[in-house]
Order: structure tokens, then sequence, then C-alpha cells
């Protein structure tokens, strides 16, 4: 089944590696991937799907943990949150469709980035399933492609970020 | 070692507030980590550093391949516990160090690699010498980096040595731009590690150690499973005390040999594929299994699904992925064994002696069980009188090492002979490559083992497949005169491949026989030391006790039986309980 992991992790050179690296060692399959920086410019959010049986998601959660650049892994299937995805779709269509396609738009909270006399660019968010809906129902209408963003999760409980205090070494006095 | 030609030394200990190149500020974070011995190969980029190790007090021993550089660490920190350092070159010298560093992840060995890189205006232009070494290390290691500018290398490197020993230990590799260590700048010290994310988890859980100690006592069958973690966490002591006193029976994993001395009465004897009777017996039939720095390898477990399938099971692991990872346990507690376990002694020894005494007859019943098991089945160690059997050379080696001597070994059949007849009474007298299995690994990690117990009797037990894989390495024994003593345990073959061909694939012996074996006598003379070859069961007590008398390295070549089976051997992927415990009829694969 998918697992949608939120990852905290330091914006470290390889952190990102280090993340899909695990994964693909381990065997599990990356359905989907976001990652951009968050307010703070030294960490980057990520959100990850996967695919992976129902008795590893633990597993997985815990080998994210134990990367070093990892802040935080959540498994966000099991809490509370929202998990959104937004895609945007080029569809073609004919001068009589034209009008149909902008109302099942509409129907879809899509709205129109761009529009020419071959078609119209769309762009639409919301869970996974409707965009799928969406992205069947204005194919119908035309040759289409499509760029969807995977998903982004928001926890909607504030979870206590639990980090690690410096830790004294001797390194810092010189050995006789 | 070349001592300093110049009046003034520029040895920088201590020199905190100079300015100073970026070569020099790592001599003086390795010295400040207490490294006074590591072992490297030379290459272009990596001159700046080895132009200021000419005037350090560091020793660093040129091995003949960077592999063993990466092997002899290990061989270092596993006979030490400290962390093993080893260097390289950019491209192909880090490349060679993969499977050093790999064979370190697997065994959970405290490493830091370090390796130079092109220039850093040169790096993504595919410039000589360059690979991507950050990236090909990045799963090899426990963590990596690279350093992009002088100011942040003392940081990283402190930051490396504590992620190789803490926690649960692995290797770390610096990737070092050549003018980061041409560059110049002021070493400042780092006086704490700030890694945010990396959690080290050393106290158990109170509560959860409470519930173990009633667990024992509440079991008829316990049964101690120890591994690896109990020599990473220098807790060969409490495990004593805690077989003790429970007087319950224990089993050592391969990894963890010596943790509890093999002379203990309450040693059981290794565990798993080619473990004893009795301990796989043992682990099948206890209704209590307490599994202790240890990973429930496959090698140990066989077929999960029937592993020790009426046990409650306590596990103890620093690592919280371990726990649950291939057996969810009735008692997980994450934390250091050596601080768990003092507490669990501790909360062991507050039971009243009624619940303590409740379950003791039904322990002694269950010892006898497990000692009647061990005389049904002793490991096999009968000698020939016309052939060296494998089983009779290690018998011999145990005699004279009377659990003493510290031991390497290669990787194959001669390696579960060696852990199954030899004793090790104290813990770090045992170094092999347990996970990863990489042959070639006997010869350099006794380099290292040896280096670090210059005290010691240091015997490198080898196949002569593995032998032959390490043959360079001869030249930096001899280079240093070390006395190891080299044994091959030569059958002529590929030994454990060919015990699975002529098990599982029908005796259709592929590609296993090693011909042309090198003269041993000539080969050592080469070096300038002693070889011999025996092939007479009479000639073997003589020909070690020569060996280990003779001062500096000696190479003896010991031509045994060449078709000697290891067993017992449970069938990849069957229950431990279906040990094959002798010579069988060939079956096909299927």
């Amino acid at each position: 089944m998918l697992q949608t992991i939120s990852i905290l992790l330091e914006n470290k050179p390889g952190a990102l590696l280090r993340v899909t690296g695990v994964l693909s060692a381990r065997g599990y399959n990356i359905e989907g991937l976001t990652v951009a920086k968050t307010q703070d410019p030294e960490l980057s959010r990520m959100t990850i799907t996967v695919d992976v049986e129902e008795r590893l998601r633990t597993q997985v959660i815990k080998q994210m943990s134990k990367l070093v650049n990892v802040l935080q892994a959540t498994d966000m299937t099991e809490s509370p949150s929202v998990i959104r995805e937004m895609v945007l779709l080029r569809v073609k269509c004919t001068q009589e469709h034209r009008t149909a396609v902008l109302k099942e738009a509409e129907i879809f909270q899509a709205r129109v980035i761009d529009s020419s006399l071959e078609g119209f660019v769309l762009e639409a968010t919301g869970v996974t399933e409707k965009l799928d809906e969406f992205i069947d129902v204005m194919r119908s209408y035309g040759e289409s492609d499509v760029s969807r963003s995977g998903a982004v999760a928001m926890s909607l409980e504030t979870k206590k970020l639990r980090l690690q205090p410096p830790v004294p070494t001797g390194a810092g006095v010189a050995v006789a | 070692m070349p001592t300093p030609n110049v009046a003034q030394s520029k040895t920088p200990a201590g020199d905190a507030g100079r300015l100073m190149s970026g070569a020099e500020m790592l001599l003086e974070c390795l010295q400040r980590e207490g490294v006074d011995i590591f072992f490297g190969y030379p290459g272009g980029v990596t001159l700046p550093f080895y132009d200021a190790l000419y005037d350090s007090h560091i020793k660093h021993i040129l091995v003949r391949h960077e592999e063993n550089a990466a092997f002899a660490a290990a061989g270092y920190a596993r006979a030490t516990g400290k962390t093993g350092v080893c260097c390289a070159t950019s491209g192909p010298g880090a490349t060679n160090l993969v499977t050093g560093l790999v064979d370190a992840l697997m065994d959970s060995i405290p490493l830091v690699a370090i390796t130079g890189q092109v220039h850093s205006k040169l790096i993504g232009s595919d410039a000589f010498q360059e690979a991507d070494t950050f990236g090909i290390t990045r799963p090899a290691t426990k963590h990596n980096f690279m350093v992009r500018n002088v100011a942040e290398l003392p940081r990283i490197v402190h930051e490396a040595f504590y992620l190789a020993s803490s926690g649960r230990p692995g290797p770390v590799l610096v990737d070092i731009p050549k003018d980061v260590f041409q560059a110049m700048g002021h070493y400042v010290p780092v006086d704490s590690i700030h890694l945010p994310g990396y959690k080290v988890f050393t106290e158990g859980h109170a509560g959860q150690i409470r519930r173990a100690a009633q667990l024992i006592w509440e079991a008829e069958r316990p049964f101690v499973y120890a591994g690896g973690g109990i020599l990473a966490g220098a807790a060969s002591a409490e495990l004593t005390e805690l077989v003790e006193l429970v007087d319950m029976p224990a089993v050592c994993t391969l990894m963890a040999l010596g943790g509890l001395s093999s002379s203990h009465p309450n040693f059981v004897s290794m565990p798993g594929m080619h473990g004893s009777y009795a301990a796989n017996m043992g682990m099948t039939e206890c209704d209590l299994l307490i599994a202790l720095g240890t990973r429930f390898d496959d090698r140990v477990t066989g077929q999960l699904g029937s592993f020790a399938k009426h046990a409650r099971v306590i596990h103890v692991d620093i690592d919280p992925a371990e726990v649950g990872k291939n057996r969810n346990p009735d008692i997980p507690i994450v934390g250091d064994v050596k601080h768990v376990l003092q507490k669990l002694n501790k909360a062991v020894q507050e039971f009243a002696p009624e619940m303590r005494e409740a379950h003791a007859p039904a322990r002694v019943a269950w010892w006898q069980k497990v000692r009647g098991w061990a005389e049904e089945h002793p490991y096999d160690r009968r000698h020939d009188p016309n052939v060296i059997r494998p089983q009779h050379l290690m018998d011999e080696i145990d005699r004279f090492s009377g659990g003493q001597a510290v031991v390497t070994s290669d990787v194959g059949q001669h390696q579960m002979w060696a852990a199954q007849l030899i004793r090790f009474n104290e813990p770090r007298l045992w170094v092999n490559s347990g996970g990863l299995g990489s042959m070639g690994f006997g010869v350099p990690s006794a380099i290292g083992a040896q280096f670090a117990r210059p005290d010691k009797l240091v015997i490198a037990i080898c196949g002569d497949g593995g032998f032959q894989m390490s043959i360079p390495e001869l030249s930096t024994i001899a280079a240093h005169s070390l006395p190891i003593k080299i044994i091959v345990m030569n059958n002529g073959c590929l030994g454990m491949v060919r015990q699975w061909q002529t098990l599982f694939y029908n005796n259709r012996l592929s590609s296993v026989a090693l011909e042309c074996f090198p003269d041993v006598v000539q080969l050592a003379g080469a070096y300038g030391f002693t070889g011999r070859t025996i092939d007479k069961p009479e000639q073997l007590a003589e020909a070690l006790e020569t060996a280990f008398k003779t001062p500096g390295p000696y190479l003896l070549n010991v031509k045994v039986a060449p078709m000697e089976n290891v067993y017992p051997m449970v069938p990849a992927g069957g229950a431990v309980y279906e040990m094959v415990l002798g010579p069988v009829e060939p079956v096909a694969a299927d």
C-alpha cells in the first residue's frame, strides 16, 4: 500500500540522495517525491510516497530517522494530516468543446493558466484520486499532457521536533 | 618511518592558533582524536597531505593495495575497539576502499576513511583520477562528507570520528579536494559536536528492563543470543554476569565470539548455519530468547518463520531500526547494551528469592537438555592418521592458542571451522569478516591487529583462495617484520563453493579448483621469511609449534583433506533445527 512520509532534513549536500538511496537500497519503490526549502533555508521539507507492505511501514520510518541529516520523519498515513497534489495539464480541444472543457475545469476548481487556439493549460490541486478523475475527464476531450507535482503533506497536529543537543568532545583538547 | 629532518619540527600538536595548511590541519585533527597509526596508499591529490605527514609523529603504514588499507584499519579496530583510520587517493584509490567500507558497515566497525579528491575547480570535469567518491560511498558508509573549504575541515573530521565511534559504530568517509589540503587556515578547536538529527539511544526504557527481568525469572527455558553489539558495547563483563546470575545457556554469534569466554561453562557455541546442534536446538526449543546487540541475521535464524517459534523475545539493540526488523520482540529495548545489561542485572537481582527459585528446577532440567544435545552431537574434531583433516588443524591451533591468541580469518570453510573449534577466552581475539564475507580479509586484518596488539600472537587463518587475494601484503608484513603466523588451510579449491556444488548442484564442480598454488618456501623466501608446506598429520603439532616459536613472520601451508564439508549445516532457507549433521548423498538443485 502507499505510505506518505513527511521528512524534515538538513539542507546539506547529498541529503536528498541519502533519503532516496536508503529507500531504493531496501527495495521500497518511490511513487512520488517533492522537496523544497522551509522558512529556515538550512532545512528542507520532503514528502515521499512509497509503495510498501503494511508491516514494513515502521521500518521505513526508522530507516529514514537513522539518517544523520534527517531531523524528523513522520508517517502521514497514520496521523491526522492533509495531503495535496498539484497538476498542470495541457489539453487540445476543438472549437466546439471549449466551453465544455472550461465547465469541467470549474467543477474541479481548476484554473486556466494559458488559452490558445489549440486548447488550454489548466492548473488543479487536490487529493490524488480527485486529480486522477480530473485527468481522465480532460483526456476525453482530446490529446493531453500532464505534469504532476507528487503529494505534499502537512500534519494537522504540531509534532514536537526532538533534536540532539550538542555533545561535548574531547577533541578540543590537544593530546600531549 | 622517516624522522623529521628539520631542526624546528612542524608537528602541529597544540598549535591551534597557527596558520596552517589543510593537510596540517587534518593531522592536527587526527592527533587530537588520539590516532597514532593509520593505513594508506598515497597518490596525486594526497601529495600535500603526505608531505605534511613527513613531519608528523603519526605512523603511516604503506599497504600494497587500498582495499587492504581498509581491512587493516578494520583489523586494528576489531582488535582494540578504537576507531581505525585508512587513507587513499582519489579515483581508483577511493574505489578500492569500497569493499572495506561495506565490510565495516555490515559488521558495525568504527572506521574513518580519508580520501583525496581532485581540485575543487576540476570536480565534475572527468579530470584525471576523478571519481564521484561522495556518491559511490554514500551507501557504503554510515555517513560521508565532502569538505568544500578548509574552514570546515576540523569540524567535519571531528564529526566523522564521533559518528564512526558513537551509537552503532560504522565507517565514515571524508573526501578532501587537493586544494583544501593546500589552502591555509587556522585550526579552530571543536569542543562540541552538533548533529541535531543524529540520535544516540543509550539508556534503555526502565519499565521495559524491569519487565525483561521478570520474564527472565518466569522463563523455564531461557537462552541468551549474544551478538557483535556485546563487543562493540564492551559489555562482556555484564553479559557474563547475567548468564551467571540466572545460570542459563548462551550462544555467541560469529561476530560475538569471545564476548562470553569460550571456556565459560555457560557458553554453548556459535549458532546458525554452521552452528552447533546444541546452539540451534536451544534456539528452537527455548521459551525465552534474550537477544543482545544482534540483528537476527539470516545466517543465524535460517527460515525466520520457524526460528525460536516457542519463545518470547527480549531484544536489546542500540539501533532502533534493528528492533523489529526481522523479528517482532515481546520486549523491545533500544539502548546501549552495556548500560541496559547493567540495569537488567540489577533488576534481576532485585527479585524476591521465591520468584527467582520458582522455576529453578525447570531451568536445571533445561540445562540438562542443552548439555545432552551438546554431548549427543559435538562438533566434529576427529583426527585421521592418513590425512590432515581441516578440523584437526583447527583443533591443534586451538590447543596452542589456549583461547589467548588473536585469530584473523578469511571467508569460507576454514572460517567456519575456526569459529567452531578455536576458543576465544576474551573479547576482540576473533577478527573476521562476518556480514559481508569478504575474501582476502585475513592477512590485511592481521596486519592491523598485530600493530594494535604487538603483545599478542596473531594468527591469520586463510583458505588457499583468500590467501591468494592478499599475497601483495606479504611485502608489508616483511617490511615491518610483523610476527604474523599465516596458516593456509589448503584444500586446493574454493572449499565453501565446492561444498555447495557438491551438496546442492549434483557435485558438478564448476570453477572451484585452485590450480598452481605457489611454492610457499619460495614465496615466503622471496620476501625474506620462512615458508613451509606440510601434508602429514604427524607433522602438524611440530609444524605449528615451530611456526609460533619462530620470530618474525611465518607462512605455513597445510594441505588438508580436499573434500571435507563443514557440518552441521542448515541448508539455505531451511529451519535451523533441520541441520544436516554429517555427510549425505548429494542432491540435485531444484
